[in-house]
């Protein structure tokens, strides 16, 4: 059994500048327990507490967001991002009041051991917690396994494996999954972007190296090129034969009448969405990217380009300024 | 010159750090590092022929000749286990943990009204970095928001600030508040692993509530705080000047150690440490200046 975890209102919130309605939540939540996925993930892309000027202010209050898809998913489990760093323990507690009944809690692939607490505390107020590893690309599989088992001596119930630039190829994705999986009891997820175009071939290596969770978003609709599609994710498991109890045609009606017209830009490949799993970039610096480019006429790439080369991690969003103001600087002062 | 007679209590790597910098005041001389165990940390300072105790607060709170104590231990033992002999025995603390018992101090902004307090307390390293900019933009413009965004090189994050991200955030944004003035304050956290290892970085964004003063006014209120600031931080600096847009206000900077006892890159450290010794230094000199006057 592959359990689809489904993350259109968290990841795809990047997509759409963090402004899904109340209205909005309840009806893709709703929608998607009729769609039988195991886990509806929703948070600001950046997790609880990510409202801000650094990765975009949300329009609407998360809470009011969450406690929208909790009561309109009662039977679903309703999980939550929590990047320690940003959101603390306290808005974890806020968002269990609003219904919320699992957290992720993620770190930078090398940095674990930040998740302690707020795995501890997750725990303690009868969540299940989930240990979430982004930028897996930036270590290599023996020392994710130390961090992953770090994570479940915390107390995760399982380890997700974000490939958060959509870097990797599948051979890297089942290097990581299996080193992970012979260090640890619990079972092992994936976390897929489309950077490169592999987030489903991707999500399918990680499978048959052993992982029993893949995260999927209606439509692909997340940061960068977006994630792995889950209606293609549950038809590529179907034909292969894995089970996922997941509904497939429901699910592609959801992408089409729930989420298709919400869509501000195609979630294609486009040259900056490449960049990022070319060079190893957060998938969610591309918008802000954009915006930087566009306020500092430069071409986006060499902004990509720079933040790759500085190895910057998952919520440096604000050294996008730092980049493209040192860029500007350069251009308009010829040596 | 006499100078007055100060304990460290913590003989980890921000101890060490601050005792390298009392070394070099003019006000303050050490009188006694002191754990809870034998360390590196205390071997080190006995060979510098520093008095060391492992006997703790103790050891500290009985020596009549020491006037001001750094705390550098954790939040649970500045509350627990320090505060209380160190005020029985009439001497200031300068705390460096989480635990805020006595009121935030961040010497650009308030360190003249808090000299004749007990206990301060240094805030986080961040909010060193970040909180004389939040205050001198706020004095020209005023500011109904402010968000940080601290990036601080993996290496230089000890344990005590990983198992305890939540404290980092919290504090630092009620001192945005109470000690930079603005209405409402955010602070995130970032560690980044890279190799070398990159030095402390700030990024200061704030919405200001008369952008009508221009950018040249604002400017300028910044640039005169930056020069306090690098009186007793020398690596401070600003990567990125103020920019203002509508009614944001985004500035970078970074802070390279001195290098004292930690690596440079690891400004984080060096400033929460060198605010520490400058607000003791403060006092210092208002005990010496009493004494000589009796």
């Amino acid at each position: 059994m592959i359990r689809l975890v489904d993350t259109t209102l968290r990841d795809g919130s990047h997509a759409l500048r963090h402004r899904y309605t109340p209205d909005q939540a309840a009806a893709i939540a709703g929608e998607l327990e009729q769609c039988e996925v195991s886990l509806i993930e929703i948070s600001h892309g950046d997790g609880l507490g990510g409202s801000s000027f650094t990765y975009g202010f949300s329009e609407y209050d998360s809470f009011d967001l969450i406690k929208a898809a909790a009561s309109a998913a009662p039977r679903t489990e309703v999980a939550v991002l929590l990047l320690p760093g940003i959101g603390t323990i306290e808005d974890l507690e806020k968002a269990r009041e609003c219904g919320a009944r699992a957290a992720r809690v993620a770190t930078h692939v090398t940095e674990a051991d930040v998740s302690a607490q707020h795995i501890a505390a997750a725990k303690k107020m009868g969540l299940r917690a989930v240990g979430f590893l982004m930028m897996c690309h930036m270590a290599d599989p023996a020392r994710i396994a130390e961090e992953a088992v770090k994570m479940e001596s915390y107390g995760a119930d399982y380890i997700n494996l974000a490939d958060s630039a959509g870097y990797l190829l599948p051979e890297g994705v089942a290097e990581r999954v299996s080193a992970v999986r012979s260090a640890v009891k619990i079972p092992v997820g994936f976390h897929a972007h489309n950077n490169l175009g592999l987030a489903i071939a991707n999500s399918l290596a990680a499978v048959r190296a052993g992982a029993e969770y893949l995260d999927g978003t209606l439509r692909g609709l997340g940061a960068g090129a977006g994630n792995a599609q889950i209606e293609v994710l549950a038809a590529v498991l179907k034909r292969i034969g894995y089970e996922t109890g997941a509904d497939l045609y429901r699910l592609m009606d959801a992408a089409e009448v729930l989420v298709a017209p919400l869509m501000e830009r195609p979630q294609i490949i486009d040259n900056g969405s490449l960049m990022l799993g070319y060079a190893g970039v957060y998938s969610s610096f591309l918008l802000h990217v954009y915006k930087a480019a566009e306020k500092y006429g430069l071409d986006p790439r060499y902004i990509l380009e720079e933040l790759g080369r500085r190895k910057m991690v998952g919520g440096q969003e604000d050294m996008i300024i730092d980049v493209a103001w040192r860029l500007k600087q350069k251009k308009s002062c010829p040596a | 010159m006499k100078r007055v007679k100060v304990g460290i209590i913590g003989p980890g790597n921000i101890g060490s750090d601050l005792m390298y910098k009392v070394r070099r005041s003019r006000f303050l001389e050490m009188g006694m590092m002191a754990g809870v165990v034998e360390s590196e940390g205390i071997k080190r300072a006995a060979a510098l022929g520093v008095p060391v105790s492992t006997e703790g607060v103790k050891a500290v709170a009985a020596r009549k000749d020491i006037r001001i104590a750094f705390d550098a231990t954790s939040a649970d033992a500045h509350i627990r286990y320090n505060a209380a002999p160190l005020k029985e025995s009439g001497i200031v603390s300068i705390d460096l943990t989480p635990a805020a018992l006595g009121p935030y101090c961040v010497p650009t902004v308030n360190l003249d009204a808090l000299r004749s307090e007990q206990d301060i307390n240094m805030v986080t390293c961040g909010g060193q970095a970040t909180i004389p900019i939040i205050h001198a933009i706020g004095r020209v413009a005023g500011v109904s928001y402010a968000e940080i965004v601290a990036c601080i090189s993996s290496k230089s994050a000890g344990p005590g600030t990983r198992a305890n991200m939540d404290e980092f955030t919290q504090t630092t944004a009620k001192a945005i508040e109470t000690v930079g003035g603005a209405d409402k304050g955010k602070a995130i956290i970032v560690l980044n692993p890279a190799e070398p290892p990159l030095m402390m970085t700030d990024t200061i964004l704030t919405r200001v509530k008369d952008s009508s003063v221009g950018l040249e006014k604002i400017a300028a209120s910044v640039e005169a705080v930056v020069k306090e600031l690098q009186a007793y931080v020398p690596g401070y600096r600003v990567i990125v000047p103020p920019m203002l847009e509508g009614d944001k206000v985004t500035m970078i900077v970074q802070v390279e150690g001195q290098g004292d006892f930690l690596p440079k890159y690891s400004g984080n450290l060096d400033i929460i440490n060198a605010a520490a010794v400058a607000a003791a230094e403060r006092i210092a000199e208002d005990m010496l200046e009493r004494e000589g006057a009796r």
